[in-house]
């Protein structure tokens, strides 16, 4: 049974046993327009609460992705590499950044559910 | 009063809003980035069909003088190109210098077709420095030469290899003209004046209507399957890819044509004669050589090396630094320009980018990054 939870930042965490799945939000792709390029962490390395973890280049700009939660990188999204497109065309699925072994799965209750991140994006704007 | 309030509408703001434009402040207006196509989707609309911009931002103004040749000495006295030297009916890409030999603005000028116009200069220059340009030309131009401004003339582009295709449905003039050439036309019914210029590399066309007619033009053209509306980020990415300058980032007041490696555009003539603005500085570049030079670069990789990037020599000192930069779509690469120590501006040369504090392998490029296709 996997718990799913969002970022003011707009970053989804979706957690399975101690493995979590990050990516950011369809929200997050919009906002940034067509994303050219991923730029990920290496396998292996800790990264904090608020630590960048990847950084996604659109046609504009580039932005951070910062971690959600504390961790491990035990897997980064190979795919973005020859398709970063796939962030736009499937934010919150295929388009999934690193996947993290936390440190502290019980600091995921401090974060937003789908219900009170989907009013927070309504709040914006 | 909000941040749009303040800012200036071109006559097509209500279409880009209706065709559902992501708006954003540029040069004072508020403009569309992109559309529904997104940046990377209009971008390739553009190099596979046709285009269409508004630059109705730009400025659009008249010199005016007795006949040709007062007009263009006239002109000649603030920029390095040969104007005089300029047909009826065609146009040249110079800039307005400074007496350091900078860059103040780049410009187009054109001569009108019409012997009847002779006398006239038509100037399209870039809408961040309208107003300082207006206010050099006012201040040094001789008596006798009047700039008219126009403030009710819309200017829209259209772009691409079904241009030419596009316009012929209803302007019988545009299939007639050769690249860097103008002449007042009819479309649709409607008076306006089309030059075969543009931007982006591609074939295509740039039109001068009343602020009145330029909506119903732009729908029309849009009427046709093969034109997509283009925002100001895929026009960022075009121009990028054919190599060309974005005034306040690639040029500027501190650099000279030949540093800016537009020393094609200082005329034979005037090299010989001396008589522009910091022509000392220049032809001394031009003989001996210049400090800098502006390249083309082409990052390893995938990831884009935006302006301000810094450039760094093996042992990590600075010797230049990107001026513009992104992913080229049409490339499938990353692309970018900017200024490096003469020393390593040879092509082929290897230079080290510093993107977030991290060395990135990069080339020295040749420009354009892609195929430019003018129908000369």
């Amino acid at each position: 049974m996997s718990t799913i939870k969002f970022t003011e930042d707009h970053e989804w965490i979706s957690v399975e046993g101690d493995i979590a799945t990050v990516g950011i939000t369809d929200y997050a792709q919009e906002q940034l327009g067509d994303v050219v390029f991923v730029e990920l962490p290496e396998v292996g390395r800790e990264v904090a609460k608020g630590d960048e973890a990847a950084v996604v280049e659109s046609v504009k700009a580039a932005s951070e992705v910062y971690a959600p939660l504390g961790g491990e990188i035990v897997e980064v999204n190979d795919v973005l590499d020859g398709a970063p497109a796939t962030v736009n065309e499937d934010a919150e699925g295929a388009g999934w950044f690193v996947k993290m072994k936390l440190s502290d799965p019980s600091e995921l209750d401090n974060l937003m559910d789908e219900v009170a991140y989907k009013s927070f994006v309504a709040g914006l704007d | 009063m909000t941040p749009d309030e303040t800012l200036l509408k071109t006559p097509l703001h209500a279409l880009h809003v209706e065709l559902g434009a992501k708006m954003v402040p540029f040069a004072g207006y508020d403009m569309p980035v992109q559309y529904k196509l997104g940046v990377l989707g209009e971008h390739n609309h553009t190099r596979e069909k046709a285009g269409l911009f508004d630059v109705s931002h730009m400025g659009q103004a008249m010199l005016e003088g007795p006949d040709h040749v007062a007009v263009s000495k006239a002109l000649e006295t603030l920029v390095a190109a040969d104007i005089e030297g300029i047909e009826p009916g065609s146009m040249r890409y110079t800039q307005l210098l400074n007496a350091e030999g900078g860059i103040i603005d780049d410009l187009m000028v054109t001569r009108p077709a019409d012997p009847a116009l002779a006398g006239r200069l038509m100037l399209v220059v870039n809408a961040a420095r309208k107003a300082v340009d207006y206010a050099y030309l006012r201040d040094k131009l001789p008596a006798g030469i009047k700039l008219t401004t126009f403030d009710t003339q819309a200017l829209i582009a259209l772009q691409g290899p079904a241009a030419e295709t596009v316009m012929s449905n209803w302007c019988a003039e545009a299939a007639k003209l050769t690249f860097m050439t103008a002449c007042p036309a009819t479309f649709d019914g409607i008076d306006c004046t089309i030059s075969r210029s543009g931007y982006t590399g591609e074939d295509g066309y740039e039109i001068s209507v009343r602020d009145a007619d330029v909506e119903k033009m732009a729908r029309t053209l849009l009427s046709h399957a093969d034109v997509a509306a283009i925002g100001l980020g895929a026009r960022d990415s075009l121009r990028l890819e054919a190599g060309l300058c974005l005034y306040g980032h690639d040029i500027d007041e501190t650099t000279s044509p030949v540093e800016a490696a537009l020393t094609w555009s200082v005329g034979k003539r005037r090299r010989e004669e001396a008589n522009f603005p910091g022509a000392g500085r220049i032809l001394k570049e031009i003989g001996e050589g210049v400090s800098r030079k502006r390249v083309g670069i082409r990052p390893e990789g995938r990831g884009p090396a935006r302006e301000g990037t810094q450039i760094v020599d093996a042992k990590g000192e600075q010797i230049g630094v990107v001026t513009s930069g992104g992913f080229g779509p049409t490339a499938d690469a990353p692309v970018a320009m900017g200024y490096v120590d003469t020393a390593h501006a040879k092509l082929g040369t290897s230079i080290t980018l510093m993107v977030r504090g991290k060395p990135r392998t990069a080339e020295i490029s040749a420009m354009p990054f892609i195929e430019k296709r003018y129908r000369k």
